[in-house]
């Protein structure tokens, strides 16, 4: 039977399979046919794996012996930066090609647990560094709304792949945007957890203090149906913890720091969606009040030196010795010189160096000791801000979807797209973008999104406020 | 102002050959990168509030319920490059 795709949400999907309108091998095999129609042009993608009928068979017994969660058969993308046992697992980078993962990340044990299924592993910047997909080595993933333009990055594939009906929902990573400057560029849900709300057990880290998994849906609800299914406190992950849950309140104080958008380089079209935005909240009945956050302005500059700085220290187990790509040499050392020139891609380098650069002797204090001494006082700047207010509105992107290779001979200009994004994972709270608008260029829609703030572990507040403005139930 | 050499011993620090195409391109990218970052250094007093306590904290676990030796040896040595039975194998070092 024909399963209209387009329309379809999890609790939709979990209740026609509970009934037995359609089976999980039905579903799988509807986004299979998707896949091969549409991702050849899309490349969402890295791989679609071989097993996908075999896992939703065993989702079909699930659901039979009535035991079925709201994740039982769901088919949903993986981004390649996350460990499927058994499954390769390469950040998109040639260093990892043939690399296969030796144990199941927590997210994906639990997601097993639920008799979910996985579709594939999704295209991402190399090591989830970008904001565009482009610098994956395996080519760019195309946006669904034109594919001319890039998806955004890190987790493009993954928001690719929902955006275009290649998978229902899809898990991303997010160290400064990752997954939700994707999800605005491709006019979807996604959600950058609390810090510590999701195991990172079987992640690829990049900066450690940052990173975070999360889910893309293409509403709030299925968000929020994945986010609770992968969620809580993990012992393989010492900065995992469970945050009591907060019922979020039904009209809310909703602060917006007026004065980062006057910064200048954001689009006309991003700011109208957003002042239209916050005009809709009001006459949903929340209070709009403007805040000052005095030095969030600060966060990119102090972004882009603990990430390098994390990166330099992280990706220093790539080196061609125990996994990954060895690159034969005269000796030991010069095999770890080769390996890694010819295994990581030009951004992943440029990060290394820079980050050896602002940890190295006679800079550290100049830079990385300076770095961290700011992002103190920005995280200061949102406890603050959240004693008065509930939400935190900000665009999520100051622009929409560019061109493919518009900004890849820019790297300042690409790390710009991050503007919004990035205060959140240096304060360590919770953020979703949802779609708030589109502007049309040369008769394409491109999505607008609206990311909201809560303090941390209020994504409840975020799913709540998320499904009233977007007029979920 | 970053020369080349500079660029040069930063690779090295970093254990990543790098051709002149490459170092003079990263010359010329991370310059900019490095004047916006310096940024920071516009603030020149930090009156951040004291950090609270139990921010950094260890996390241990009971030694029970130990993994046996050998139960992940075989999905680790298939993910070796090269390996002489469960050995990993590397170039002489000394």
């Amino acid at each position: 039977m024909a399963i209209d795709l387009k329309h379809l949400t999890i609790e939709k999907a979990h209740d026609a399979l509970a009934k037995g309108e359609y089976s999980a091998v039905d579903l799988a095999k509807a986004y299979l046919d998707e896949i091969k129609k549409k991702d050849g042009e899309i490349h969402a993608y890295l791989e679609v794996f071989s097993d996908v009928i075999e896992q939703a068979k065993h989702a079909d017994e699930i659901i039979k012996s009535g035991k079925a969660a709201l994740l039982t058969g769901i088919p949903l993308a993986v981004k390649d930066n996350i460990l499927i046992e058994g499954k390769v697992a390469s950040s998109a980078s040639k260093i990892l090609e043939h690399y296969r993962a030796a144990y199941d990340a927590t997210v994906i044990k639990k997601l097993k647990q639920d008799g979910a299924v996985f579709l594939g592993r999704t295209n991402m910047d190399e090591f989830a560094m970008g904001g565009s997909t482009e610098n994956s080595a395996y080519g760019p993933t195309k946006n669904p709304h034109d594919t001319t333009r890039v998806p955004g990055g890190s987790s493009g594939g993954s928001a690719a792949a929902v955006a275009a009906g290649l998978a229902l929902a899809a898990l991303g990573s997010d160290t400064g945007g990752s997954i939700r400057e994707p999800a605005s560029f491709c006019g979807i849900v996604g959600l950058k957890p609390t810090y510590g709300a999701v195991s990172r057990y079987g992640v690829m880290a990049m900066g450690s203090s940052l990173d975070q998994i999360g889910p893309f849906g293409n509403t709030v609800a299925d968000t929020e149906i994945l986010f609770n299914a992968i969620k809580g406190q993990d012992a393989m992950d010492g900065t995992s913890m469970d945050f009591p849950e907060k019922k979020p309140k039904s009209k809310m104080k909703i602060g917006v720091p007026r004065d980062l958008l006057t910064i200048g380089g954001i689009d006309e079209a991003v700011l109208k969606t957003f002042n239209e935005s916050l005009e809709k909240l009001r006459k949903l009945g929340h209070e709009i009040v403007d805040i000052v956050l005095p030095n969030v302005k600060y966060s990119l500059a102090v972004y882009y030196i603990i990430v390098p700085a994390e990166v330099s220290s992280n990706m220093a187990r790539f080196d061609g010795m125990r996994y990954g790509t060895r690159v034969p040499g005269a000796n030991g050392i010069e095999e770890y010189f080769l390996s890694r020139e010819a295994g990581l891609g030009a951004e992943v380098k440029r990060r290394i160096i820079i980050g050896t650069y602002v940890l190295s002797s006679g800079y550290y204090d100049a830079y990385y000791n300076k770095a961290n001494t700011v992002r103190d006082i920005i995280r200061d700047d949102y406890r603050k801000a959240f004693e008065k207010v509930d939400v935190i509105a900000t665009p999520t992107a100051p622009s929409v979807a560019f061109k493919l290779g518009e900004k890849l001979s820019d790297p300042l200009a690409m790390y710009l797209e991050d503007i919004f994004t990035v205060p959140m994972n240096l304060a360590g709270v919770p953020a979703i973008s949802v779609p708030a608008g589109f502007k049309e260029i040369d008769g394409k829609k491109l999505p607008i999104g609206i990311q909201f703030i809560a303090n941390h572990g209020g994504e409840r507040t975020l799913f709540a406020l998320g499904r009233n403005f977007l007029g979920e139930k | 102002m970053l020369e080349i050499k500079d660029i040069e011993h930063l690779a090295t620090l970093a254990r990543i050959k790098l051709s002149d195409a490459e170092k003079a391109k990263f010359q010329k990218e991370i310059e900019p990168i490095l004047g916006y970052v310096a940024k920071l250094k516009e603030i020149t007093s930090v009156t951040g509030e004291e950090k609270q306590a139990g921010e950094h904290r260890n996390i241990t676990r009971p030694d029970a319920d130990v993994t046996e030796t050998g139960t992940n040896t075989k999905k680790i040595v298939a993910g070796f490059p090269e390996h002489d039975g469960d050995y990993l194998k590397v170039k002489k070092i000394l």
